[in-house]
């Protein structure tokens, strides 16, 4: 018996082997084919560095657009020395930062409201909130362009062409999914710490700032980069409700001003674009956990 | 004293009830305070105008008068517009097909290697997603400049002819599914790598000790387990690819002669720069139905995890 | 002076009836456990008691004052919770004094009642750690800590030490009854264990399907239990049960099992049993160590029988051996050198001066 099963065996070993060759070829072809996407992820930001670092006469010379020849940083220099750039980036990073604030501000009590202290229709708009959250700007920017020349009408108050209008417009994107984030965040802290919060004679409020907020202080890290770059990168409103030079901000700035007519600048547009890129890309590199944490949570909570 | 207070049954029925409950009722009055500021945001800036663009699409040009169905009767008979319910159509189910499938298997990919390396790779791949659309394509579109295409130098190295990447109707349709695609894959990546981190290992060794192939694996074990993610991952994609406006609008405006329109960049047309709101907002609400479909799906798969925990 | 009284106290969610009319009173310094299979309304009680859950009617008292409508943090109670509840945020210290911090209590009385409660858990030089670098001991350790420290009129324990492994368990029970043996506070503790109950209570009070069962000293409700229910939650392995009949034979009781099994009731159970000869539904409940093997010396009451073994479950310094009796899996415990066997017939004697005559159809022990 024991021979037959020693003879049996034999064969097998090999098979150790092989199996472990198997994985070492499964993880080459993985890195492979890893690299392979890189490239094709990687490829237009790339790009735009090179040709940020090209001058205009390289850019039209028609060679090897891959590779600079003569690197300059001419484009950087030209960019931000233009008041007109500055302008938008100062529109854009004040724009975001107040709508960050404003966001998670009525985000974070809203959600604790919601998932903590339930009141009569609390599920219901719980569940509105979601929808909001699903709603999409290019259905509302119509109606609200119309909205906004009543206000004037009405009001005196002219909303159109204005930066700070943003201010206004750009929570009804971010405050429904911050608030949906802070939901799951909360709805996860079990319930005995806010009764012991409850017994330990904390109010409401106290519960909310002293024990809430430092617990999932992740999640609100998570809400506030998301919310800085849905508000930095917002396109369509811009577009729509500002016209004039001084009021654009960055992202409807460089598309508007630098793509004029026939002339395509491409070493400033891709300047400015790169620059534009660049703080929710740094935010990013960063705090890169806590955005991929708050992603995931988007779908995977609540 | 107390003591035999609180022995009588009596004298303890005595007491009115009010405290508590008022505290429990004030509770809620504070909640409600508290949401408030979503609520009215929600109220005036979302749900306000979504009721009024339907009112809006039932008006004429001028705004003047009500015309009911005349916009809708009007777009019906458009050659245009059923081109844009076409290429929307087109362009959010091919796009979120890719986007579904690239990141599938490039969460594989990233899965498949030693657990140290995973973030770094992670965090390279998210890129696309994390700059602003409007910024990285343009970047696309002078990678697929007419005359000085990055990607059609490349091509020609291996000897491949010049693409006419937003020239031509069929190419220009490829290239803004190419961005969106190129934009929204990595964004299923980390869906599916967090939902294939959570499949137990052991249901991996069961099936291998079954005999199953990784072929197998995957169809047996790995889809079943993230079901759920890849269909709210994928409808999500869908509301927000429908609803896309940065890349068409930025990459082809539409053009060559509308054929990459899609509702919001027509919408935007129509609606703004051709003054005719009423109109842009029948185009609009073509969106609805599609969006509506997908969110109660989504809400559905919500629920019931909620109700398996 | 910490009494906590319940008057026919109801708790009522949407319709459904979860606590249907307490009636309890606690006296001061007593230790008290709740007990009961889960559901049974145990934690809806004790929540009510701390003011967590409105009652839906009746009345609480604590040290003779209604609290019905005292919001939680003035009614002077301390709770542990299950999970501990420890704020994550906060380290040992910020955690015990939390609490007094919110009631504006002075720095150095706040520092001197913290280092106080350390020195009696024993853990001041955990102080400066967050909860996430303790053990679950050291965790549970803390969540008493931070009760303590606040000097309530009422402990409240909800299930403190169900998260803990075993050993664990048995360890932090010694510690809380030594505690409370040096606090001496009023304490209403709820486990689901009823060894947990058994050994820490000073009364335990057996709940189930929202009514108290029974209300007693540990060995009352071991010896005298009052209803089927608290005879067979209370003692591992459970109470047997099997059915029988109670016949009338020349002046003597005779309980029957079956056509070949029957014993002679003890002679002074007589009285106490004759109303109910003849009566169906009729069950005797006996514990398996009244079950044992057989002995050289016969005392009253006690009655061999021959029994084919079903199970035999050695445990070490006992046997467990399992038959069957009228379709019913009966347990004995015997000698482990009693020579017990699976499969084959063994000599047992029952031991029926602890027996029970319980009424299967209302469930009460006659």
């Amino acid at each position: 018996m024991a021979d037959a099963s020693i003879a049996n065996g034999a064969p097998s070993r090999p098979r150790y082997g092989s199996m472990s060759r198997d994985r070492a070829w499964a993880l080459r072809w993985s890195y492979f084919f890893l690299v392979l996407f890189a490239i094709f992820f990687l490829m237009p930001p790339v790009y735009m560095l090179i040709t940020s670092l090209k001058t205009s006469a390289e850019i039209s010379a028609a060679t090897n657009p891959w590779w600079i020849s003569n690197p300059t940083l001419q484009n950087y220099i030209d960019l931000l020395s233009q008041n007109q750039f500055l302008v938008f980036f100062r529109n854009s990073a004040i724009v975001s930062i107040c709508v960050v604030i404003l966001t998670m501000m009525i985000s974070v009590i809203a959600a604790f409201a919601l998932a903590r202290m339930k009141f009569w229709g609390s599920a219901t708009l719980a569940t509105g909130v979601f929808l909001t959250y699903l709603i999409p700007e290019t259905l509302l920017f119509i109606p609200l362009f119309k909205m906004f020349a009543w206000v004037n009408e009405t009001f005196g108050v002219q909303l159109m062409n204005h930066w700070w209008t943003m201010i206004i417009l750009y929570p009804t994107l971010t405050v429904p999914f911050a608030t949906w984030i802070m939901i799951g965040y909360f709805a996860s802290i079990p319930k005995e710490l806010d009764e012991a919060a409850l017994i330990d004679g904390a109010t409401w409020m106290q519960t909310l700032t002293k024990i809430f907020i430092p617990v999932a202080l992740p999640g609100i890290i998570a809400a506030t980069i998301f919310t800085f770059t849905v508000a930095w990168a917002q396109f369509l409103y811009p577009l729509a409700f500002t016209t004039s030079t001084s009021e654009l901000v960055l992202p409807v700035g460089i598309i508007t001003t630098l793509i004029k007519g026939d002339v395509f600048n491409w070493g400033q547009i891709m300047t400015g674009a790169l620059l534009g890129a660049a703080p929710p890309l740094i935010i990013y590199a960063f705090l890169m956990d806590y955005y991929i944490a708050g992603l995931t949570a988007g779908a995977t909570k609540g | 004293m107390a003591d035999v207070a609180a022995r009588n049954p009596a004298a303890l029925s005595a007491q009115p009830r009010s405290g508590l409950h008022k505290l429990m009722q004030r509770k809620s009055t504070i909640a409600f305070l508290m949401a408030l500021p979503l609520i009215l945001l929600i109220a005036i800036l979302v749900a306000y105008p979504a009721g009024y663009a339907v009112y809006l699409a039932t008006l004429n040009k001028g705004m003047t008068r009500f015309v009911g169905f005349g916009n809708f009767e009007f777009l019906f008979g458009r050659d245009t517009f059923w081109l844009v319910v076409y290429q929307s159509c087109l362009f959010a189910i091919t796009a979120v097909i890719f986007k579904a499938i690239i990141g599938f298997v490039v969460a594989h990919f990233v899965h498949n290697i030693p657990s140290k390396g995973q973030r770094k790779w992670r965090g390279m791949l998210l890129v696309p997603w994390v700059i602003p659309p409007a910024m990285s394509t343009l970047a696309w579109l002078w990678l697929f400049d007419p005359s000085y295409s990055a990607l059609n130098w490349l091509l020609a190295i291996f000897g491949i002819e010049g693409i006419p990447w937003t020239g031509e109707a069929g190419w220009a349709r490829f290239s803004v599914i190419l961005v969106n695609v190129w934009i929204g894959s990595p964004f299923f990546m980390i869906m599916y790598l967090a939902a294939l981190k959570s499949v137990p290992d052991q249901l991996y060794e069961a099936a291998s000790i079954d005999g199953a192939t990784w072929w197998q694996r995957i169809w047996y074990v790995t889809l079943p387990m993230m079901r759920n993610i890849i269909a709210i991952t994928a409808l999500f994609s869908l509301i927000v690819t429908f609803a896309n406006f940065d890349i068409v609008r930025v990459l082809t405006a539409g053009g060559p002669l509308n054929s990459t329109h899609i509702f919001g960049t027509w919408a935007f047309r129509v609606g703004i720069e051709g003054g005719d709101i009423p109109l842009g907002a029948a185009v609009s609400l073509f969106m609805v139905p599609i969006l509506a479909v997908a969110a109660t799906f989504i809400l559905r798969d919500i629920t019931k995890r909620g109700s398996e925990v | 002076m910490a009494q906590v009284t319940l008057r026919k106290v109801v708790k009522k969610y949407d319709e459904v009836l979860a606590v249907r009319g307490i009636d309890l009173d606690i006296a001061d310094k007593e230790f008290i456990v709740l007990v009961g299979p889960s559901g049974c309304g145990k934690s809806t009680t004790l929540r009510m008691i701390a003011g967590l859950e409105e009652i839906s009617g009746g009345d609480i008292a604590i040290g003779g004052d209604v609290v019905n409508d005292v919001p939680p943090k003035d009614r002077d109670i301390a709770m542990v919770f299950q999970n501990y509840a420890l704020y994550p945020h906060m380290n040992v210290y910020e955690n015990m004094s939390f609490g007094l911090k919110l009631k504006k209590t002075p720095k150095d009385v706040i520092d001197q009642r913290v280092k106080q409660a350390a020195q009696i858990l024993d853990i001041t030089e955990l102080l400066d750690r967050k909860p996430k670098q303790l053990s679950g001991g050291q965790r549970q350790r803390v969540a008493m800590g931070r009760a303590i420290v606040r000097d309530p009129k009422v402990f409240l324990f909800d299930e403190p030490l169900s998260n803990l492994d075993a050993k664990l368990r048995v360890q932090m029970r010694t510690e809380i009854k030594k505690v409370h043996q040096k606090v001496r506070t009023t304490t209403v503790y709820v486990t689901h264990d009823q060894v947990e109950a058994m050994t820490l209570a000073d009364r335990v009070v057996v709940m189930n399907g929202g009514l108290i069962e029974q209300v007693g000293s540990p060995n009352d409700l071991y010896h005298s239990p009052a209803t089927k229910f608290v005879a067979g939650f209370i003692g591992s392995p459970a109470m047997n049960f099997i059915t029988c009949q109670l016949e009338q034979t020349a002046g003597a009781l005779r309980v029957r099992l079956n056509d070949t099994l029957s014993f002679p009731v003890p002679a002074d159970r007589t009285a106490r049993y004759t109303a109910h000869v003849g009566k169906p539904s009729l069950m005797l409940g006996l514990r398996p160590e009244h079950i044992t093997e057989t002995k050289p010396h016969t005392e009253s009451n006690q009655h061999d029988f021959d029994m084919v073994i079903d199970v035999v479950e050695p445990m070490g310094m006992e046997t467990l051996v399992y038959f069957t009796v009228n379709g019913r899996e009966v347990c004995g415990r015997v000698n482990p050198n009693a020579g017990a066997e699976a499969a084959r017939s063994m000599k047992l004697r029952a031991d029926l001066s602890n027996m029970h005559l319980i009424d299967d159809s209302t469930g009460k022990v006659l």
